[in-house]
C-alpha cells in the first residue's frame, strides 16, 4: 500500500487514542500549581531561616528534587505524572524525574554506561542548549559593557 | 491575607506553565525532552531581557520552580559573573548557578539508583 505522508499522518491520527484537552489541561494546571506551592512553602521556610533569596531558592531546587527523586524511587512519580502530564514535567522536579528514572532503568547496563550515561539522555540536551544559551547571553552583555 | 496571595499566585503562574506544556504536549508532536529544552532555552532568552524577573518577583516560586525559572536562574548567574569577571563570566556564570539543582539530580541520582530496584513495568 502505498500513500503519502499526509495520508499517514491522517492513518496515526485516527489509530491514536484522542487526547481529552478538557481534562488534560486542568489536570497539568493543578498538578503544577500545587508543586509550585510547595516551592513556594519550601522557599518561605528558608528565608524564615535566615537565608538569602539566592540560597533560598536554591535549597528549594535541592529539596524538591530530593522530594521528586524518592518519589521516582518507589515508583510514585510516574504514578502522579500519569494524570499530571506536563504538571509534573515542566516543574524542576519533572527534570529530576528525569535525570533518576533513566539512572533506575538503565541499572542493569551497568553502573558506567548504564545509571552514569542514560542519566543524562533528557537532562544532556536540557544543560547542553541551557548553558550555550547562557553563554550567547554572557557574550552580548560582555559586547554591550566594552561599548 | 498577603500570605494567600503570595500562594494564589505561585498556584495561577505556576500552573498556568504547565498549562502551556499540556498545550504543546497535546496539540504538537513535541516530546518532553524537546518541552524542556525549549523551557529552559526560554528561560534564559526571558531572563536576558529582563522580562522574566517581575515574573518571579510576582508570582515568587509559580515562576523560580518551572523549568523556565532554571533557565532565569542561568541568565542571572551570567550576569552576576560577566559584571565581575568579564569575558570569562560568560564561561563560568551558567553552571555557577545551575550548580545546586544539577549536583542534587545528579547525587540523588546515584543514590536513587543504588538502593533501589527497578520496577516493575506492568502495573
Amino acid at each position: 500500500m502505498k500513500m503519502t505522508n499526509a495520508e499517514y499522518d491522517k492513518l496515526t491520527k485516527k489509530a491514536s487514542p484522542n487526547t481529552k484537552l478538557y481534562l488534560t489541561l486542568p489536570k497539568a494546571f493543578v498538578i503544577g500549581g500545587l508543586i509550585c506551592c510547595l516551592g513556594q512553602a519550601l522557599f518561605n521556610l528558608y528565608s524564615y531561616w535566615g537565608l538569602n533569596e539566592m540560597n533560598a531558592r536554591s535549597v528549594t531546587s535541592i529539596t524538591l528534587i530530593f522530594f521528586s527523586a524518592f518519589l521516582t524511587g518507589f515508583g510514585l512519580y510516574d504514578k502522579i505524572a500519569k494524570h499530571g502530564g506536563a504538571g509534573t514535567l515542566v516543574p524542576i522536579t519533572g527534570f529530576a524525574n528525569s535525570v533518576v528514572a533513566p539512572a533506575l532503568e538503565f541499572k542493569t547496563e551497568g553502573f558506567v554506561l548504564g545509571t552514569a550515561a542514560k542519566m543524562f539522555i533528557i537532562a544532556g540536551p536540557v544543560i547542553v542548549y541551557g548553558i550555550a544559551a547562557s553563554v550567547i547571553y554572557g557574550i552580548i552583555l560582555y559586547l554591550f559593557q566594552l561599548m | 491575607m498577603e500570605m494567600f496571595m503570595e500562594y494564589f499566585w505561585a498556584f495561577v503562574i505556576g500552573g498556568a506553565f504547565c498549562l502551556v506544556g499540556q498545550l504543546l504536549i497535546d496539540l504538537t508532536k513535541l516530546t518532553p525532552a524537546r518541552i524542556l529544552v525549549a523551557y529552559v532555552v526560554a528561560g534564559v532568552v526571558l531572563g536576558g531581557c529582563g522580562v522574566y524577573e517581575p515574573i518571579v518577583e510576582f508570582a515568587g516560586a509559580g515562576a523560580t520552580v518551572p523549568l523556565t525559572g532554571f533557565g532565569y536562574a542561568l541568565a542571572e548567574g551570567v550576569k552576576k559573573a560577566v559584571a565581575e569577571d568579564g569575558l570569562l563570566g560568560a564561561f563560568t556564570g551558567g553552571f555557577t548557578a545551575g550548580a545546586a539543582g544539577l549536583t542534587a539530580a545528579v547525587v540523588f541520582g546515584i543514590i536513587v539508583a543504588l538502593c533501589f530496584k527497578r520496577g516493575d513495568k506492568t502495573s
